[in-house]
């Protein structure tokens, strides 16, 4: 039995899962959008009954950050109560929405309990107060109370709101002891709005209510710990309107001390805030002497700047000042910003200022990526920033390493002569990251690692296609702290499971961190965690990697964190096997009978341009270029949105364009000077099924070959088919004239020639633009891709001829056909891709090899079948039973075992 | 004469088992449903087992009297549809209040009879408060996601009426239960503090039991473990539990969540088991007693009995077990933050 539990008084809040708002929590988001009174969009989505698409604006504000969603319906137009109720109702229909709590926000109190009645987590009331006496005010708490909801109190009484410090407090007070002494709240349910009003509107009063804001929430937590201090800032820069440089500022300066005094919650728009550290320095003075309200002539000298900044571009207002200052601070600006210009220069200053070359490194150096870590765990800065902090210290420490060479191999010398032991310190922990044995994918590996960089750790990259026996034998040689698996395709999972069990058998005793596109905690706990006592965790990405390795490596929060990790994966362990009962599946004859009803009889089957092949050597990257889809490219870099409206997200909009600019750099220069090649091939074959889940494909004179399809099995709404690849090809036994037979398609693409180039940029040690440049050729194959199956759909194949799709259309797969890839969703066998190559010949007419795991290297390659029937479609073929497995493994003849080592990952049964 | 408090200090209490399996073994039909009083009621009234309070009180006496006998310490009254909502399904919204107040009288009487006997062990009447049938947060209309077949005040009302018969009735406490929906729970938590606050009565103590409907852990109305938890806290309930939906294996690790979460009492009370093929439940007295056993043993509980499919049988097994098991002591709820 365990200890006593303790129950801390935090405030708690719940959606459909729960927000516990804790000492350590830095400062709660509220999302603003949702308000029609902030949002002339969301007003007129809502006045227009657009409750759908004002949805969207919800989901936004949650994939952007918001902890908490305020909404506010106070519209004069609208019926406030029947909005909030309608817009309410439908966000607990939407589990991504639904997972963060509500903020009810109205002045209207008839509308805050309308909202309640439709909310089934504990939200937040925004706001009561005291302004219409204490009777109803107690009446209101005690509603809101009935509801279980948390109350934002505005400090507003009968005389009117809060405008000094000692009303702010002595309402606050006020309120306190009526709601916990006779209303029977608890203290950390109640959270203050000590008011914010706007400073520098040149009338003398104004000018110290910032100051008595932040002195306020210093004072009511000293008397009320436990409560809880909100508030809008915009409220605050009011008279600055219009200029967006200085109210950006002022709300950062202004953050940056309430934040310190205790304040918790805030609306705000975090994607619009500067960095405190960041601020343009004579900005930054003037914006804090009109908060703190140092000088009696402060708001006249922040108007007068504003003047000179109203009209200018934001970047222009930075300068080169910063050339000015001593060393260690250019180092860090270097850092922070991403600066490689100076840097040679910078650091050479910097190694004949200290004693020793190592001392520039553990001080300058390693101080500014602190500061770069910092910002980036806080979420002030973004991964492209980060990438580019880490080009600047390796350019920095690669100037820096022949002389602690010389200076090691001195102190060797010295030790020699006098026949002492050398002890060199054991130095930074040792990361192993490797893509694992037959996969080729490796850019999400190499952001980790450089990640993992910036924050002290030293990384020992393997590459791709690493067996097991090398990542181990490398691990023990280097003796690492930590080993960490990458992989993007299906059978990737299963070399992740083995090098697990190889590690349980050689006694490793160091963590294993699990990554990568195909990975998922749920794989991780269910298969792989089972194999190794000593630590299996799943990373979902570069920034978490950081916290994980930190845990991992500290030793008095591994085992707590390993616990917890073991209880989780446990717990979600049993969950799976819980959960797997539940669903029905149909025998297979049964799933087959339920096949898509096409009516083949007026089918007329389309003749291709040509049958066989055709190649396509160098094709011209410049007419490729149009046909990217750059939100994946984004992805790579953790920046999540859509394109184009990520390049002006409130929060990683700047970013996002700065990393738009580059990549397009990068790309037109690609273009240029043909440093990249595009390789294809195509080809078309007669085709029919047998009415079930074998299509036979005439490949020359006296050549058959035949495709196995796999199909859904799992039980189907009523009129819903159970798919399967070959239904979209027309059936031999099909009565029909004689000679009129079905097509299928196939392609491969690659771009080919990044090496040269990768290994350019990494002597330059610019990751940066390494993994710019690998996401941009994986853009390059996926865009010719879909360049080719365009000319397909047209011209080679001929089966459309009036199609006129943007690239946005492309991108939404509005197109007639489809192009599936053996190893995804519609057909996940990887083996089909044997038979896909050897029709294709692709391997002689691209270059793509294929490993042992089926991947294609190059890392950039797409293959896939094509599809004509306008009724084929995209589909997942989910999980499926042993019958089917055994039918298709007798079909393909392989071995049962083989077939289930392929499928593993959609059987729906253990092996 | 001890309260439930003082007893739920010194051991596990025992709380009874399935209602509807029982009667289901009387094998009534229509005219024993409808008995002398609703011969000629409209409608088909077969399966409203809470009118069987008003037409057969010695059945239901008779199995409340089972239960004691096994070694329950909390019985629920029969009243899990107890309310106008529920009750228009069969056009006797009008009966709502009568029904409770029977029931109650009817538990009551039995309860009261067993503590006299031994004074040592007092018996507790719970009045059962269920989910009803519409929900407050789930549209029954997939093409219109914001529909909503009731309103929360209707709810309310109709949870209002129920409890105000409970508590004429004469319970000992108030049990909202299988809670799948967090949103009627909270109707009826609203409903109950309204009640005693209008009535200026002390308020009852508040038993809530939420329902896991699968083993994805959350409710079905899609809220996790601790998120249903932080949304019903405010009741201050004397304890906060799981029933029905899953067996005491598939329940185990969502009762060791909540034992760690919860700063008040736990309960428990699972299915016997999952039903097989046929909708039975066919788990043994024996296995689901040791189950939670084991539970006991972790010190995840401190109310523990049956749902779904447990008879008589299940609950003599299972106090038997718990019976020299020290009950999960309350955690410490700290009011102050530790110093920075």
């Amino acid at each position: 039995m365990s200890g006593t539990t303790i129950i801390k008084p935090f405030l708690r809040l719940s959606g459909l899962e729960p927000l516990v708002i804790r000492p350590e929590t830095n400062f709660v988001n509220v999302g603003e959008r949702t308000n029609v009174t902030g949002s002339k969009k969301f007003a007129r989505l809502i006045r227009d009954n657009k409750y759908e698409e004002a949805l969207s604006v919800a989901r936004q504000q949650v994939e952007n950050g918001a902890q908490v969603l305020d909404v506010n319906m106070d519209d004069a137009l609208l019926d406030g109560e029947k909005a909030m109720q309608t817009y309410l109702n439908l966000l607990q229909a939407e589990p991504d929405i639904a997972k963060i709590p509500v903020m009810i926000d109205s002045s209207k109190f008839s509308i805050i309990e309308a909202g309640l009645k439709c909310v089934q987590g504990k939200c937040i009331v925004n706001s009561i107060s005291m302004k219409e006496g204490e009777e109803k005010f107690i009446e209101q708490a005690i509603i809101c109370k009935s509801y279980g909801a948390a109350v934002i109190v505005m400090a507003f009484d009968e005389n009117g709101q809060a405008d000094t410090l000692r009303k702010k407090v002595d309402i606050s007070w006020r309120a306190y002891k009526i709601l916990t002494e006779q209303v029977g709240f608890d203290p950390q349910d109640i959270i203050f709005d000590p008011n914010i009003f706007a400073i520098a509107t040149g009338i003398e009063e104004h000018n110290n209510y910032a100051v008595d804001f932040i002195e306020a929430i210093k004072e009511i937590k000293q008397k009320m710990p436990l409560t809880k201090i909100s508030g809008g800032v915009s409220n605050m820069s009011f008279s600055f309107r219009g200029n967006e440089t200085v109210r950006e500022a002022m709300h950062s300066v202004f953050l940056y001390y309430a934040i310190k005094a205790g304040m918790d919650m805030g609306i705000v728009n975090a994607g619009q805030l500067v960095v405190y550290d960041e601020i343009e320095p004579v900005l930054r003075d003037l914006c804090e002497d009109v908060i703190l309200n140092r000088h009696a002539d402060a708001t006249d000298k922040l108007l007068a700047f504003a003047e000179t900044v109203k009209a200018k571009d934001k970047v222009e207002v930075k300068d080169e000042a910063w050339r000015k200052k001593d060393v260690e601070e250019r180092l860090k600006h270097a850092l922070v910003n991403g600066i490689t210009e100076y840097i040679d220069a910078d650091t050479e200053e910097a190694r004949q200022k200290y004693p020793k070359p190592l001392d520039v490194i553990e001080g300058p150096l390693m101080a500014g990526m602190n500061v770069v870590g910092d910002l980036f765990g806080s979420g002030k800065m973004f991964l492209p920033q980060v990438v580019k902090s880490a080009r600047v210290m390796k350019k920095s420490v690669a100037v820096l390493t022949p002389y602690i060479e010389a200076e090691k191999e001195e102190r060797r010398l010295a030790h020699e002569k006098s026949g002492t032991k050398n002890e060199e310190g054991a130095g930074a922990a040792k990361i192993l990251l490797a893509t694992v044995k037959g996969d080729v994918h490796d850019i999400g590996k190499n952001i980790v690692g450089v990640v993992l960089g910036c924050n002290g750790y030293d990384i020992i990259d393997l590459g791709v296609m690493v067996s097991a026996d090398r990542i181990l034998d490398t691990a023990k040689k280097e003796k690492v702290a930590i080993i960490g698996l990458s992989g993007l395709i299906t059978p990737s999972l299963d070399e992740m499971v083995h090098v697990a069990r190889e590690m349980k058998r050689l006694d490793f005793g160091v963590p294993l961190l699990i990554g990568g596109a195909t990975t998922s905690r749920m794989h991780t706990a269910v298969k792989i965690a089972p194999e190794f006592d000593h630590g299996v965790v799943h990373v979902l990405d570069a920034s978490r990697s950081v916290t994980v390795a930190g845990s991992l490596l500290n030793k008095e929060q591994k085992p707590e964190f390993l616990a917890t990790i073991r209880k989780e994966y446990t717990k979600l362990k049993e969950d799976f096997s819980n959960k797997k009962s539940s669903k029905q599946y149909l025998s297979f004859p049964k799933a087959q009978a339920n096949k898509t009803v096409i009516d083949w009889e007026h089918f007329k089957p389309v003749t291709p341009s040509f049958t066989g092949t055709k190649a396509f050597d160098g094709y011209d990257l410049a007419a490729i270029v149009p046909y990217i889809d750059w939100g994946p490219f984004f992805i790579a870099w953790e920046l999540h949105g859509k394109f184009p409206q990520i390049l002006t997200d409130e929060k990683v909009g700047v970013e996002a364009t700065r990393l738009y600019n580059d990549a397009q750099a990068l790309l037109a220069q690609i273009v240029k000077e043909n440093w990249l090649k595009a390789r294809g091939v195509i080809g078309f074959w007669p085709a029919n099924s047998d009415g079930k889940d074998t299509l036979t494909v005439q490949a020359g004179s006296a050549r058959e070959v035949r495709l196995e399809c796999l199909r859904q099995q799992i039980k189907k709404a009523p009129g819903q088919p159970n798919l399967s690849l070959a239904d979209f090809v027309k059936p031999a036994s099909q009565p029909g004239e004689p000679g009129e037979t079905d097509y299928i398609g196939a392609f491969a693409v690659t771009i080919e020639g990044i090496e040269p180039h990768i290994k350019r940029f990494e002597a330059a040690y610019d990751d940066y633009n390494k993994i710019i440049l690998q996401a941009l050729a994986d853009r390059l194959a996926e865009a010719f891709t879909e360049l080719l199956h365009e000319k397909v759909r047209k011209e080679y194949w001929g089966y459309v001829t009036d199609e006129h799709l943007t690239n946005e259309q492309l991108i939404q797969e509005q197109y007639m056909g489809i192009r599936p890839a053996p190893g995804y969703p519609a057909c996940p066998d990887h083996t089909e891709k044997r038979k896909l190559f050897d029709l294709l010949d692709a391997t002689t007419h691209t270059g793509i090899i294929l490993t042992e795991s089926l991947a294609m290297y190059p890392a950039s390659s797409v293959s896939g079948w094509y599809f004509a029937h306008p009724e084929s479609k995209y589909f997942g073929v989910g999980k499926i039973e042993k019958d089917q497995v055994v039918d298709y493994a007798a079909r393909k003849k392989m071995p049962l075992e083989e077939v289930e080592r392929w499928l593993r990952p959609v059987l729906e049964y253990d092996v | 004469m001890k309260t439930i408090q003082d007893c739920l200090k010194e051991r596990i209490l025992i709380i009874d088992g399935a209602m509807g399996t029982m009667i289901q073994r009387h094998k009534l039909e229509e005219k024993d449903y409808r008995g002398d009083r609703f011969k000629d009621w409209p409608t088909d009234v077969k399966g409203n087992n809470d009118l069987l309070c008003l037409t057969q009180p010695a059945i239901i006496e008779g199995i409340h009297r089972e239960y004691l006998e096994a070694g329950a310490d909390i019985i629920e009254t029969n009243t899990f549809n107890s309310q106008a909502i529920s009750m228009a399904d069969y056009h006797m919204e009008a009966l709502s209040y009568e029904l409770n107040v029977a029931a109650a009288k009817i538990a009551g009487k039995a309860a009261g009879d067993y503590t006299a006997r031994n004074p040592e062990k007092p018996r507790f009447v719970a009045g059962a408060i269920g989910p009803m049938s519409k929900t407050l947060s789930l549209s029954p209309d997939v093409n219109n996601p914001g529909f909503r077949a009731v309103s929360f005040d209707e709810v309310s009302a109709a949870y209002y009426e129920q409890v105000k018969g409970l508590v004429d009735g004469g319970v000992d406490l108030l049990l909202i239960e299988t809670i799948f929906d967090t949103l009627n729970a909270k109707a009826a938590i609203f409903a109950i503090k309204k009640y005693f606050r209008d009535s200026k009565q002390k308020e009852l103590p508040i038993l809530i039991s939420g329902t896991i409907t699968d083993a994805s852990g959350r409710t079905l109305s899609g809220q996790t473990l601790e998120a249903f938890y932080v949304s019903v806290m405010h009741a201050r309930p004397l304890s906060i539990g799981l029933n029905c939906a899953l067996g005491a294996v598939e329940m185990r690790s969502h009762i060791e969540e909540l034992s760690q979460i919860a700063a008040c009492y736990t309960s428990a009370y699972p299915n016997a088991g999952l039903p097989n093929a046929m909708g039975e439940y066919d788990e043994q007295p024996e296995q689901t007693a040791h189950f939670i056993e084991e539970w006991a043993e972790e010190g995840f509980v401190n109310i523990v009995g049956g749902c779904c499919g447990t008879t008589p049988d299940h609950i003599r097994h299972i106090a038997e077990q718990v019976k020299k098991i020290r009950p999960r002591q309350l955690p410490v709820v700290e009011t102050e933050l530790a110093p920075l």
